[in-house]
């Protein structure tokens, strides 16, 4: 089977820091993958050269087994991946119908569009709803300003509009850092359904029940490369942490103990 | 689940120009009472015309507003147009029309300048456009060595005309500023581009990572504010009949009061430019009102001074609300 997206040896330097340094990345089809890794071991900036948010200085992006190169997230959109970013999701004043269609306007037809450059509003508000129907997100309206909705309903516009244009991937951004319990669920719900679409997603987590709740691999991200790639039903969750950590290595789908002394501080041995 | 439209109420009570309507309408009453000279059609007649050129300037500032930025610099923009053109016309002996689209030029130009300082700099739009508003101040006085220029060409006094409406003289000058606000409230409500100048006004980097051509968009509405102050500048010129070098020199402060009035805030992202039109006409009814009750003049400073603190408050509390 081809990876939908893959990554070869990238490397991405800023001054003497080496954010990236030889890392690999394979998506599968219809997957949900979870990138997990220290701070600084480099996760922000692979998923950035992968949406095209920063440039690589080597190595090489293939979608499809067919070799990319994305210079600004637009190119990325372009091809089909759609990515959630944290924090910078939704334009707060502006309805839900609206930032669904953000940059991407549907006009009218006729003289009205093309002349007069006019919105077909009714349009975007009918796509809108079907749209977060798909995904179960229960609003009053689509014309109220996204600044009045919970966070959780929020974060379901972000993920509507993400999975709305994505024919490729969708990647989140910690979806649900900023959430309670039960918003939590219902964007982990939402990725479900994503992926039952025939979407694959990529999820950055710090959260390592909703990572084992939710992926079907993770990828263990360390000093600026991948060391491991495993199945939740393999191992648990101390041993991803100790892999993550550095305290164990993966060899031959077995963990083994790398460090002995940081290994038995978290009670592994 | 079933999604639902707003009801009638509910939409009526969250859109933002409500609020400076209802102002509009009770400052209305309350001047109808005090005086029987207030509810006349000459009456208010009088009134767009005296609020034209500021309410022209302020749908230019509306547009840097809704995008976070302010606008120090456009009645001196304004004033450097009404001197270029009415000068190119009369003492170069300029073809009228031609020296009219070189003053729009010259202050579409202007507001490129500002754009582009806050674009490629970086710079706070408070700063570029306080430099611009001195520089182009002294422009001014240098062009026009302080000198008043008279004897313009009936073409550019044509928008000071009147039209006769049921009784009523209406100058062509009010009715092309109504028009432009429409214009501009089509743009804002209707298009793609209006649509941009909000997300833009919310959140730069949200606007940028969704595809909007960022760059392009703020140094384009700055330029469009700068062919709107040209407008003001020809408005302005028809009214007074000269070039007038002290020209506009509050008019900055004043376009910014009709914005607020109006209902948009100034941290961006949020108003109409139908609330800055209620706005103008706010300063402009408190302004005639007071005057036909006797008022002296200092007053209507004072209390159109109370009024902006008043809207900014309302502003800043219904955000807290929201947040």
């Amino acid at each position: 089977m081809t990876p939908v997206l893959q990554a070869r040896g990238l490397v991405k330097r800023y001054g003497h820091v080496t954010a990236l340094d030889g890392a690999d990345f394979d998506l599968m089809p219809g997957e949900v993958l979870a990138v997990i890794g220290d701070n600084g071991a480099g996760k922000t900036s692979l998923i950035k050269a992968l949406t095209g948010a920063l440039q690589p200085d080597e190595g090489e992006i293939l979608l499809d087994g067919k070799p990319v190169r994305f210079r600004d997230p637009l190119e990325a959109r372009k091809h089909g991946i759609e990515t959630v970013y944290q924090d910078l999701a939704v334009a707060a004043s502006l309805d839900i119908a609206t930032n669904m269609f953000l940059g991407r306007e549907v006009r009218k037809p006729g003289p009205l569009g093309t002349l007069f450059r006019m919105l077909d509003k009714k349009r975007m508000r009918e796509e809108s709803a079907k749209h977060m129907e798909d995904l179960k997100i229960g609003l009053r309206s689509l014309t109220q300003p996204v600044e009045s909705l919970s966070g959780g309903q929020r974060q379901g516009v972000a993920v509507a509009r993400a999975v709305a244009w994505a024919s490729n991937v969708v990647v989140m951004d910690e979806p649900t850092a900023a959430l309670g319990v039960k918003e939590s669920g219902q964007v982990l719900d939402m990725i479900r359904r994503v992926r039952d679409r025939g979407t694959p997603v990529v999820l950055i987590s710090h959260n390592m029940p909703h990572v084992f709740e939710i992926a079907d691999r993770i990828h263990v991200q360390r000093l600026g490369r991948r060391v491991a790639q495993l199945k939740p039903a393999d191992h648990n969750m101390a041993e991803v942490v100790a892999i993550m950590t550095g305290a164990m290595t993966v060899t031959d789908g077995k963990a083994v103990v790398a460090d002995k002394g940081a290994a038995e501080a978290i009670g592994l041995s | 689940m079933a999604v639902m439209q707003a009801t009638l109420p509910r939409r009526i009570l969250s859109t933002p120009t409500a609020g400076p309507l209802a102002a509009l309408v009770l400052a209305c009453v309350f001047f109808a009472f005090k005086s029987d000279q207030f509810l006349t059609g000459g009456n208010f007649s009088l009134i767009i015309q005296q609020v034209m050129v500021v309410g022209t300037l302020a749908i230019g500032q509306t547009l840097i507003i809704l995008t976070a930025g302010i606008d120090l610099s456009n009645g001196a923009i304004m004033a450097f147009g009404g001197i270029v053109m009415t000068k190119l016309a009369v003492e170069n002996g300029l073809p009228p029309l031609l020296a009219i689209a070189a003053g729009l030029a010259v202050c579409a130009a202007f507001g490129l300048a500002n754009g582009l300082l806050v674009m490629k700099i970086n710079l706070p739009p408070f700063i570029v456009t306080l430099g611009m508003l001195n520089v182009v101040f002294a422009l001014t006085h240098i062009y026009s060595q302080d000198q008043t220029v008279t004897n313009l060409p009936p073409e550019m006094t044509f928008l000071g005309q009147t039209f006769r409406v049921g009784g009523t003289n209406v100058t062509y000058g009010s009715l092309l500023t109504i028009l432009l606000f429409l214009l501009f409230a089509y743009l804002l409500g209707q298009t793609a581009w209006g649509r941009h100048v909000y997300a833009l006004g919310n959140s730069p980097e949200v606007a940028r990572l969704t595809g909007i051509r960022t760059n392009r968009l703020i140094v384009g509405v700055y330029t469009v504010a700068g062919l709107v102050y040209g407008i003001a500048a020809l408005l302005l010129v028809s009214r007074t009949g000269v070039g007038d070098p002290q020209a506009g020199q509050t008019d900055n402060l004043d376009s910014i009061t009709a914005v607020v009035l109006g209902g948009t805030s100034l941290f961006g992202g949020r108003g109409t430019v139908l609330g800055t039109l209620i706005g103008a006409l706010i300063v402009g009814v408190f302004r005639n009102g007071l005057q036909l009750m006797g008022v002296p003049s200092i007053y209507q400073t004072l209390i159109t001074g109370i009024l902006v603190i008043l809207a900014v408050t309302v502003d800043q509390l219904s955000r807290r609300r929201t947040r």
